[in-house]
């Protein structure tokens, strides 16, 4: 009784929550697998059980291999990338300059615009058109007597223009990661470099062999997010060229086959192909992020 | 015992080389905040363009004078998306953060046995690829008839439920708890608390919650084009893919729709960066 009085009216309060994550996250993971192992395809349901057969299908499928490819090749790019911009700028930020606060703005704003806003933008920068059609970034190459660089961007060969899809990514996203190892950075504390200062260490070394040390739990977290951020990516594919095989990821190819071709075996196949790519990397990081809070 | 001893300002080990450093650092951001504009400077100077001036050729060209031509032209094509985002990121944000609310304050003042054993999966739910529930989705909104604005809505405040039940959890974790005043056996007390203390000192929790879901509503295509069926519903991402998302248009078109759309999130951004800003770190787990 005591236990109901005391307990009761907090259960209430969040089960309204925990029936809604349960049926429209739980249920419809559910929901999708067992759709995965059926023969629905066309408009009306179907759920007869057929085994295994949309996955090894999709073993066999090209354009399903060539979107994994794709998706590897842009993971490691835009991932590495947006590291290693980010990084940098957090390197360049850490100590508290006059206007970091305008830097840190100038570096961070791409996160507020929607990533259909930035497709068409990088779209018109990376347009290949020559001779006087000739725009965008190629123009001002040639423009500027930088002409080697003149590339044909996503329309280039595999695997480059899935490359140039990772350098829009990268714009939108390396300001997330300075401001998440800027935050690490901030966080050493000032008295340990001062005792490395008094020992002698140069400014290089103080930020070297003190402050990087404690980034590895923020390089983790950086690296979590970015992963599954690129797995997930639909948006700036779609909006950039969503009929290029080029650029093709699953998560566009899980779109056209199942809302466009209304394959929904294959499309809710490859929705639990993606679940458990980003589960395999977030949930030891959830698990990882409770348990360093218990310790606290 | 060891006794702290600050360092004064002018006695720290100063290297000679250290002006020369932060003028390389101030020359390294500079050059960067340059490069990090050059897709805002073709955006601005090719949106405010006369359309008679633009052309591939000129794509770098500043504009001789200031037009709105452009704006004018792509208004109409957006006009009904931008009031359609408005309607249903507004309302969104709002009700997700109320539920996110309770929530937090349950897990983090009000812990039931198992309340660290639910967080966690309740957690989960903001990683998930939405691509893995989308069939089911749209099918139990077609049943329901929401494939509309109202059913777009409903999916941004379910779906907000995890990041905003993590911003408040760590908001009223950082709270004292005799504020709270925990030793309430009675939970009707706890419930008059919430409402009463915990509530209206939750303020810059609702800011960064708000603003945060307000952004990714706004900025969200993928259940747009899933959830909506009609045209007159589409939100202004979808809106904007359709007028400048292909070749066809003409780019001044595009990037103007492009300024159009993402104003709101960028005056939000301007205006309040700072709780954005926590949000975006809230959403790294690093509350």
């Amino acid at each position: 009784m005591y236990r109901l009085r005391r307990w009761g009216p907090a259960i209430l309060l969040i089960s309204p929550s925990l029936v809604l994550i349960g049926v429209f996250v739980y249920g419809f993971l559910g929901w999708n697998v067992t759709v995965s192992l059926s023969d629905w395809r066309g408009l009306r349901p179907s759920y007869d059980y057929i085994g295994f057969e949309n996955y090894t299908r999709l073993a066999e499928d090209g354009r399903f291999t060539n979107s994994v490819g794709n998706v590897i090749v842009f993971t490691v790019v835009f991932v590495l990338g947006a590291l290693f911009v980010g990084f940098f700028l957090a390197y360049l930020l850490e100590r508290r300059i006059r206007g970091d606060g305008f830097f840190r703005a100038m570096f961070l704003f791409p996160m507020a615009i929607s990533l259909i806003a930035v497709a068409i933008i990088w779209r018109w920068l990376m347009n290949n058109s020559t001779g006087a059609q000739q725009t965008g970034l190629n123009r001002l190459f040639s423009s500027i007597g930088l002409d080697f660089l003149v590339n044909d961007w996503f329309k280039a060969d595999q695997p480059f223009a899935v490359m140039a899809v990772a350098i829009a990514a990268g714009w939108a996203l390396s300001g997330y990661i300075m401001a998440l190892f800027l935050a690490g950075m901030r966080g050493v504390s000032d008295d340990l470099r001062e005792a490395a200062r008094v020992d002698g260490a140069s400014e290089w070394r103080v930020f070297w062999h003190v402050v990087t040390p404690m980034l590895l739990a923020v390089l983790m977290s950086a690296v979590v997010i970015l992963v599954h951020i690129s797995f997930k990516t639909f948006d700036l594919i779609f909006a950039m060229d969503s009929e290029s095989r080029l650029i093709e990821t699953p998560a566009i190819y899980m779109w056209f086959t199942t809302f466009d071709a209304f394959n929904f075996n294959r499309g809710a196949a490859i929705a639990t192909l993606l679940m458990v790519g980003v589960s395999a990397v977030i949930v030891p990081y959830i698990w990882y992020s409770m348990r360093a809070e218990r310790r606290q | 015992m060891s006794a702290r001893v600050d360092t004064p300002r002018d006695l720290r080990i100063q290297s000679r080389w250290s002006p020369h450093i932060t003028a390389a650092r101030y020359i390294g951001l500079f050059a960067l905040v340059c490069l990090f504009l050059i897709p805002v400077y073709v955006l601005l100077v090719t949106a405010f363009k006369d359309p008679s001036q633009v052309s591939p050729r000129q794509m770098w060209e500043l504009p001789e004078t200031l037009s709105f031509d452009t704006f004018r032209i792509v208004w109409p094509k957006l006009e009904n998306g931008l009031q359609n985002s408005l309607l249903m990121a507004i309302p969104a944000s709002i009700i997700s953060s109320f539920i996110g609310a309770a929530n937090g304050f349950v897990l983090s003042k009000w812990r039931f046995p198992g309340a660290d054993f639910v967080f966690p999966l309740i957690l989960f739910g903001m990683f998930i690829p939405y691509q893995s529930i989308l069939i089911p989705l749209r099918q139990v909104l077609s049943d329901a008839g929401l494939t509309n604005l109202t059913g777009l809505a409903l999916v941004h405040i379910i779906y907000g439920i995890p990041i905003t039940t993590l911003i408040f959890r760590s908001y009223f974790a950082s709270i004292s708890d005799e504020l709270i005043d925990a030793s309430q056996v009675d939970g009707a007390g706890m419930l008059r608390t919430f409402a009463f203390v915990a509530l209206p000192i939750a303020v810059p929790a609702f800011a960064v919650s708000i603003i945060w879901q307000f952004t990714q509503a706004w900025n969200d295509f993928l259940f747009g084009i899933v959830v909506v069926t009609r045209a007159t519903d589409w939100p202004v991402t979808v809106a904007l893919n359709n007028t400048a998302g292909s070749q066809v248009v003409p780019y001044h078109e595009a990037m103007a729709a492009a300024v159009l759309a993402s104003i709101p999130t960028l005056l939000v951004y301007i205006l309040m960066g700072r709780f954005f800003m926590r949000g975006l770190m809230a959403g790294a787990l690093k509350g």
